[in-house]
Order: C-alpha cells, then structure tokens, then sequence
C-alpha cells in the first residue's frame, strides 16, 4: 500500500480529477465554446494515438508508419457493432481495440523480421491495403462512407480511456517486457545475444500498439458521425508519426505534450490550410536536423526535472562540494 | 485469337507502364546503394520535373529535347540542394532519423508544389502528336509515345551503366556504396560523389515525369506519390543497388499491374503492388539481382 | 508515478488557458453578416475545392461590390476540411460557434456534408452545399426532409436518370458498360442510379469495372471492357480522369458513344482528351458555360478574368449557391439564421448561372438538365434539354 499512498501519487490523482471534473462540469453545464470541447476530445484521442506509436517507434525502435490502418480497423469494427449489430458501446470498443490487435499481430509477425527503412515502406504498404480494402467493402459503405454512426463518446470516455492508455504503457515501460522492448530499439543484435526473443517483443508492442489505436479509432468514429476510408491513409499516420518525432522518441509526457500542441495548433491554422502541412513538413525535417531527441528527449517529466530546471542545476553543485 | 491480342494489348500496355517505374526506379536504387536512405521525396521530384518541363513548353515554349534537358538539370539542382540541406546532416543519424526527414521533404515539395501550382491538374501540350503502329489489322498496336518511353528508359538506362562502371564517378560511386569510410580514406571527395549520384538519380526522375506529362496529359502536385511508392517497390523486386535490377523491377511492375486491372480488378492493382513489395521483403529481400548482405556485427 | 503529476498540471494548466479564451465578451451590433464557407481546400478533393471556392469569392465580391445584403457587406469566413470528414464536422463547429455565422455553404463531397449536417441542424444555422448530390443528403433514413440541409445541384436520382434515359431513347443502346470511379461517393451514386434505371427498361449492363481516383493509365481496364462490346460506356467522374478515360478508349479503337455527367464540364477537358476523342461523347450538365445567355457570358469572362482559366461546372454551382444564399438572406429580410432557412425552403425561380432554381419539399432545386456533345473542333454543342 505504501508503494501507491506516496505524495506523488497523490498529488497526481488530486490533479487528475480537478481536470477531469473541470471539463465535464464546462461539457455538462454548456460553458465551454463547442469548438473547445470538439478540440478537447481530439486532443485526448490523438493522446492515446500518439502514446501507443510511441510504444512501438519510441520505446521498440520499430519505425512503423501504417498507425492510421489500426485506427481504421477500430473505427469501422466499433461502428459495424453499434450500427449494424446494435451492440452496446463499451463492447463496441473492446471489440474495435481487440480487432486492430489482432491486425497488428497478423501484420507484425512477418514484416518485423524487416529492419529500418523496409520496415516502414511493409507498415506503409499494409496501411494502404487497409484503406484499399475498406474502400472495396461495401458492406460498409466504401468510398462513400459509413455513415449513421451514434454519437456516443464523451468527455467521460476519452478521459478515462486515455488515462487507462497512458498508465497501462507506463507500467508495460516500466516492467521487464519494457525493458525487453528498449533493448530492442538499442541494439537488437546484443538484446538477441543475451536472451531475449526480439521478435516476441517487437510482435508485443506492435499488437499493443494496434490494440490503442484501434481505442481511439472507435472513439474517434462515435464522435464524428461518419467514417470514410481516404481518411485513413498515410497523410493521418504521418500526423501521428509528427506528434511522437516532436514529443520525443522514448517519452510519454513528450508524445502527450506534442499531442496537445500539434492538435491545437492544426485546429488554430484551420483558416491557413494551405500553409498548416508545409508547417508540419517543415517542422519535421527541422526537429530532425536541429533537435532529433524532440521536445522531452527520452525523458520524462517529473519532480527532479523541475527541480532542477528551477534551481538551475545548483543542487549538483552543492552535492559535488563545491 | 482475340485473347491473345488482348493479352499482347495487356503487355504492351504494362511494359510503357513499366519503363516510367524503370526510370523511377532507377532513381531510388542509385541513392539507396550509395547513402542507404529511401529517398521518399524521389516521387515528388519526378512530379517537378513534369511541371518545369510543362512551364518550359508552354510559358518558354521550347520543344521537346529542350525541355527535356531543362527539367532535368532543374532537378538535378534540386537534389543536391535537397541532399545538402535535409540529408547531410543527418549521414550519421540513425535511419529512423533521415526516413523521416526524407518523408518531411516529401510532403513539403507536395504542398509547397500545392500552394504554387494550386491543386488543379494540367494538361500537359501535345508535344510528340500520338501516331499508332497496328499489329493485327489494329486489335494490337504501339503508339509512338510508348515507343519513346520505352527507348528513352533504355538508353538511360545504359547510359547509367556505363557511367557507373566505366568512369571515374562511377568508381567513386561504387565505392562509397561498398564502405563509406574507407572510401574518404582512399581519397574519394564523399560529398561531392554523394551530390553527383542525387543529381543523376534526380533528373533521371525528372525525365520520367515529362515522359509522363505526354503520355498520359494530365500532371499535378500529388502525381508523384503513387508512381513513388511502386517505383520503390520495383527497385525492391529488382535488387535495391542493382541498376539492372531497377530497369526488371520496374517493367515486371508495369506488366503485373497491367495483368491485374486487365484480368482482375484496377481498383486493388495498389494493393497487389504493396503486396508484393511484402512478399519480396519477406521471401527474399535482396531481390532478383541483389546480393544477401549479411549484417556483420 | 513521478511524471504523471507534471502532465497532470500541464494538462490543467493548458485548459485553463483554453477556458478563459472561450469566454468571449458579447458582440456589439454586427456590421457585417458572416456566411461560413466549409470546403476541401487541401487534401485529395482540394481540385473541386478551390474551384467552387474561387467562385464564391469571386460571387460574394461582386455582391458587396454591389452594396452587399440588406445594406451590410458579407464577411466571407473560410475553412479548410482538408477533404477529411471529421475536420469537416470539426470545421462546421469553429465556424458556427466561433465566428457565429448565420449559414454555412459547403462541403463539396456528399460524406464530408453529412459530417458536417449534425452540427447544422444542432445549432439551428442553414447549410447550403453547391454539389453534394447523394439522396441522403437531404433526406434521413426515415424519408423526412433535413429542416436546415439545402443543394443546389442535381441529385444523383435524377441524374444518373437523365443519363439513362438518354442513352435509352437518344442513342437506342441496348448494351452499356459502366466504368465506375471507386473511391468518389458522386461518380458511386451516379452509376448505381444508371444501372437501375438502364436494366428496369430493358437494357442490359455486359462490363462494370471500376478505377480509382490516382489512376491515369486505364488502358489495361478499357481493353477488357470494349472487349464486350457495349454500344455506350457511362463514366461519370470528374473531367480529369473523364479526359483520360475518352482519349485513352479511342485509342483502343472504340468508337460507339461514352456518355458522362456534369463532372465531365470543364475547360480543360478539350485539352486533356483532344477534339478527336471527344467526338460521340456526351453528358449531362446544368447549363452549357459556352451559351449566349449574358449572364452566363459574364460570369465565364469574369472568371477568366480573374482566375485565368473556365469555370468548371463545379464554379458555376458555387457561385449560385453564393448568389442563393444572398439571395435567401434577403429574402428573410433579417440575419436569422431560421428566417434564412425558411427563405431557403421556399425558394421560386431564382435565376442562376446554371439555370432556373425552384425549391422542392426535399430541399432539392427542381430545374431542367441539358445534354451536351461536342463538335469536330471540341467545343461544346447543346443537344438537348431534358424538364424533370
């Protein structure tokens, strides 16, 4: 019990419900502009599309760029229930998570034996074929959409569900499969020398991953009233690949806090547009050159972080005896 | 009877398909061989290519071989500045690193392209006027355009071959492919080999593109993203590095493609494409032509 | 744990920031009228976009040029969907709970105005879309009339009727193939409405083969396809690809009939196919931009002018959509968004560019379509009118 009572437990929880209470107080009492809480709940699902990348480039090393093809699946999987099968919403989304886990899993298996560069041109690929399958299935509206779908997720939801996400891939980082994970993006070849099943691994994350962006993808379609696969292409996967590059490969707090301001500022350069992707692209080969470690590095934040940013770094001094 | 017309008709249809992904294809072999980077801006070069030699055309009106050769120095230019600026820094950065700054330049050459020419396709003018050869009283026939396309990938692609081999640059060339660091022991200047192989790889592209522009007319600013991919996917098949394997890999590409929307469906021909990029990546990554690298540690 | 509270206060701090921004003062009295303008300005669509965007502005200028509506100038707010169904709901949100206009024209395509249409009729503000032309875009499931969703362009219905009715009687084809545009909801629409309405009076469809947007080689398809021999091919998609399409048929030797729809309208489409492909090549449209009717004329020149290239059919509706709703806010005889809608709803002969608009009960305009062909030199020739 010790372990969980700490201060900074509690502390994070007091904050943690402050903000939960405070947003759905504003959604449930009207006082908070439409377009905020529009931008709010994108802001919380593209948290927990930018967090489980980061699972599988950040903390695996996979460079895999097909994320959009795994929301898709949790997308149209959730909605074929609730539309079609008139199933209950929290089904819905295990059955949309569970579903893009599976496709992750199939797809990992065999392109993860690839490495680098031809790993991400076989994510690529596979994220296309998604999106040229989806528009050949009738069944679900193809190229013209599925349309009809409830408009079901909440505040309540997404808050939860990417506070469920970020603690899960904490603890997962945090465990000897994470561990595994990071020896993997190290240097596979010593990881596969002392013992550890890359592959397993590699698979591992890849299927979590998928199983997150399929969360969101049944979050993201019972709050936009319509699915339709072109928008689900590489150009979507690139917007998350640019949120967990900027936030840093190997931090969480980066990929939520890119999250956060890669979505405010798309929604801020709405009346831009054709500026917003030579922005993105811009800014991408920028962090790339200038600052390749993003925003957070691989580090996260916490106490010690500010700490130190605040007493600039005297405290090593003291300690060094100087 | 007729079935083997159509089929011919098919091939023939696959094969000038195949020589502009040859040409593409070319491209993104030469730069991979000699960096070891997927050039993912490589499509969009060729789609700058087709529009400095439509503005050439129209606005500069020049005829064909000038325009030709405009838009590819244009674009050899382009590559360098591009390798200088975006890939240079990053030679010794993970490769995680220089794809994404590779996929960054890409979709800036898009929507900058975008905001320039704006969105509205072009018609490319009507350059080398299309006369037909028919075989079998016309059931079967070449125009004269594929004959060009498939003439032009050809000499280019000799041409390419003989430099590679025969000349100074070449050498250097394979070189800094075989062992970057040695290579700058033993004298070779790398940047300047390193600029020479985007410049060839580039206008190459860009002779695709104008190529393009007149056998199929209509160009824009996101024309060069699905011919990219499948051009990388041929230089795959082929044996990324080979220039020989480019040149095979692309015209199989071109004919599966064709086979497929002839005898299937048109509408999964991309996902056949990327099905086979898996298949090759799975089964033998090396490609036809390619050599099993083993990774030392 | 440790990080967690650091994003904890991040997270708060930056809702904060968002909450006090929300709060916007109330405005003084308004001096402008601001219409929202939701469209497909980037993205795979950004082509139609951009058109139907230029001639709105090129509409809502001459309009306030003109002295604007009920003595106050428009205020054009535009807003990029990026041919993305949730921006476009997204886009439709910002514009009617941000910059508070009292309508909304747009989206193009038929998926990205339902995405938009729950945020319509949510908030009570009429949307009026140039060329969304599915049913169900007017209509819910239930068969009932969408209060505050309007078009002023063909439905797919109506259409892919005209179409089929025509290569019925005009051309006495017994046989048609249809050579459909996959991933485009419009060209989706238009061909299972051909095909109903073909084979209920007796025709027979021997070829239905599909192509996708990006696609500029179709040879290896349009062999298979003439190999059956149609006596019409229908290929309603966009004139881009319509251009290809004809060129690259002739080539293989087919000469019977190809017969589209107003996509087909362009300028650009003569110099993608060439005059000699479009020889026995038809298609239904609005208006004919090449008419001596001198509202039409003006229009054509002052595009040219301006933009430097013809309207397509595309412009033509989105600039009478700009005229419409002008129009309707006019008639309403105040900036309130449900006296707009109603102004809408009954709307009678409104003379447009691209013809004579009369409000059914379905939100649609009932006006005729004409049938266009081209002469030996590619330009556009009428050849018949077709009364719904």
């Amino acid at each position: 019990m010790q372990k969980f009572l700490n201060k900074q437990t509690v502390i994070t929880s007091l904050i943690l419900c402050a903000l939960y209470l405070l947003v759905q107080i504003s959604v449930v009492f009207d006082l908070l502009n439409p377009f905020y809480t529009l931008n709010i709940i994108l802001i919380g699902i593209n948290i927990i599309l930018a967090v489980s990348l980061s699972l599988i480039i950040g903390f695996t090393g996979q460079l895999a760029i097909g994320h959009a093809g795994f929301m898709a699946v949790g997308a149209y999987t959730s909605s074929i229930l609730t539309v079609k099968l008139g199933q209950p919403f929290p089904l819905a989304i295990l059955a949309g998570s569970v579903a893009a886990a599976i496709i992750g899993f199939v797809i990992g298996l065999p392109t993860l034996r690839l490495k680098g560069d031809y790993l991400a041109i076989a994510t690529l690929g596979f994220g296309e074929i998604i999106k040229v399958l989806l528009i050949n299935f009738e069944y679900v509206g193809g190229a013209s959409g599925f349309h009809g779908i409830p408009h079901i997720t909440s505040w309540s939801w997404v808050f939860f569900l990417a506070l469920f996400t970020v603690i899960f891939i904490k603890n997962f980082i945090n465990s000897t499969h994470g561990r595994a994970c990071i020896s993997v993006r190290e240097d596979e070849i010593a990881a596969e020398t002392m013992g550890i099943n890359t592959t397993k691994y590699k698979v591992m994350a890849f299927t979590i991953g998928a199983f997150f962006a399929g969360t969101a993808g049944a979050l993201f379609a019972h709050y936009f009233y319509i699915l339709q696969p072109n928008n689900f292409g590489f150009l979507r996967s690139v917007d998350y690949l640019v949120m967990v590059v900027f936030g840093g490969l190997g931090s969480i707090s980066g990929s939520i806090l890119a999250a956060i301001v890669l979505t405010i500022i798309n929604a801020a350069l709405q009346s831009v547009a054709e500026l917003r992707m030579i922005f993105f692209s811009v800014l991408l080969i920028a962090i790339m050159i200038f600052r390749p470690q993003g925003l957070m590095g691989n580090k996260e934040f916490s106490l010690q972080f500010f700490n130190r940013l605040l007493r600039g770094g005297k405290q090593r001094d003291l300690a060094q005896g100087k | 009877m007729e079935h083997l017309h159509t089929f011919l008709q098919q091939v023939i249809n696959g094969v000038s398909l195949g020589s502009i992904y040859a040409l593409i294809a070319l491209g993104y072999t030469m730069v991979y061989g000699i960096i070891k980077l997927i050039n993912f801006a490589h499509g969009d070069i060729y789609m700058v290519g087709a529009y400095i030699g439509f503005f050439a055309i129209t606005k500069l009106n020049m005829t064909f071989i000038p325009a030709l050769v405009t838009a590819m120095v244009f674009c050899a230019v382009l590559g360098i500045i591009i390798e200088r600026v975006a890939y240079k820094p990053l030679r010794n950065s993970t490769r995680i690193a220089a794809l994404i700054t590779a996929i960054g330049v890409s979709l800036f050459l898009e929507y900058t392209g975008m905001l320039i020419v704006t969105p509205q396709p072009r018609a490319f003018p009507d350059v080398i006027p299309q006369t037909k050869f028919n075989f079998f009283s016309g059931s079967v026939y070449i125009t004269n355009q594929q004959a060009v396309i498939f003439i032009v990938a050809v000499v280019l692609m000799f041409l390419l071959q003989y430099i590679v081999y025969k000349t100074k640059i070449g050498k250097a060339m394979r070189a800094v492919s075989y062992d970057k660091d040695t290579a700058l022991l033993m004298g070779v200047n790398v940047n300047t080999t390193i600029s020479a192989t985007f410049a060839i790889g580039s206008s190459l592209a860009a002779a695709a593109g104008i190529l393009v522009g007149i056998y199929y007319t209509s160009i824009s600013p996101l024309m060069g993203i699905v011919p990219g991919l499948k051009a990388f996917v041929a230089a795959v098949l082929g044996g990324i590095g080979s220039i020989p394997g480019a040149a095979v890999g692309g015209l199989l590409m071109g004919v599966i493609e064709a086979m497929v929307s002839g005898y299937w469906s048109s509408t999964l021909r991309d996902a056949v494409a990327f099905g086979i990029l898996i298949l090759i990546l799975i089964i033998r990554p090396s490609g036809i032509f390619g050599s099993n690298v083993r990774e030392k540690v | 744990m440790k990080s967690n509270k650091i994003i904890a206060l991040i997270l708060a701090l930056a809702f904060l920031l968002t909450v006090m921004a929300g709060c916007t003062p109330k405005p003084a009295a308004p001096k402008e009228i601001p219409v929202g303008a939701n469209f497909e300005l980037s993205g795979n669509v950004a082509t139609f976009g951009v058109s139907i965007m230029n001639a709105i502005e090129m509409a809502i200028s001459e309009i306030n040029a003109a002295g604007g509506v009920l003595g106050l100038p428009i205020k054009l707010v535009k807003g990029d969907n990026k041919s993305d169904a949730a921006e476009s709901t997204s886009v439709a949100t910002k514009l009617v709970t941000q910059d508070k206009v009292i309508a909304l024209i747009g989206p193009v395509t038929s998926t990205n105005v339902l995405a938009a249409s729950p945020v319509a009729t949510q908030y009570k503000i009429p949307l009026l879309t140039p060329t969304g032309t599915a049913y169900k875009v007017t209509v819910d499931d239930s068969e009932k009339t969408k209060d505050f969703i309007f078009r002023n362009c063909f439905i797919d219905p109506f259409q892919g009727l005209v179409g089929a009715n025509f290569c019925l009687n005009t051309l006495e084809a017994k046989t048609a193939a249809i050579f459909e545009e996959k991933n485009s909801d419009y060209a989706k629409g238009l061909c299972a409405v051909f095909e109903e309405n073909f084979t209920a009076k007796g025709g027979k469809i021997v070829s239905k083969e599909a192509f996708v947007t990006e696609d500029r080689d179709f040879r290896a398809t349009l062999t298979k396809i003439i190999a059956t021999k149609p006596d019409v091919l229908y290929v309603p998609s966009y004139y881009e690809q319509d251009g290809l399409i004809a060129k690259q048929a002739r080539e293989l030797g087919y000469t019977k009939p190809i017969v589209g729809a107003d996509g087909w309208d362009s300028g650009k489409l003569l110099e993608i196919a060439g005059a000699k492909a479009l020889q026995n090549v038809f298609f239904t449209n609005h208006y004919s931009p090449f008419s001596t009717d001198p509202k039409v004329v003006k229009f054509v020149n002052d595009y040219k002018t301006k933009y430097g290239s013809v309207p397509d059919a595309l412009a033509a509706l989105g600039y009478d959509a700009a005229y419409l709703m002008a129009d309707a806010i006019k008639r309403a005889g105040a900036a309130d968004p449900v006296k707009i809608k109603d102004a809408l709803a009954s709307t009678k002969g409104f003379v447009g560019v691209t013809g004579t608009i009369t409000m059914d009960d379905k939100h649609n305009p009932i006006k005729s379509a004409v049938i266009l062909s081209f002469d030996k030199d590619g330009n556009q020739i009428f050849v018949e009118s077709v009364n719904p």
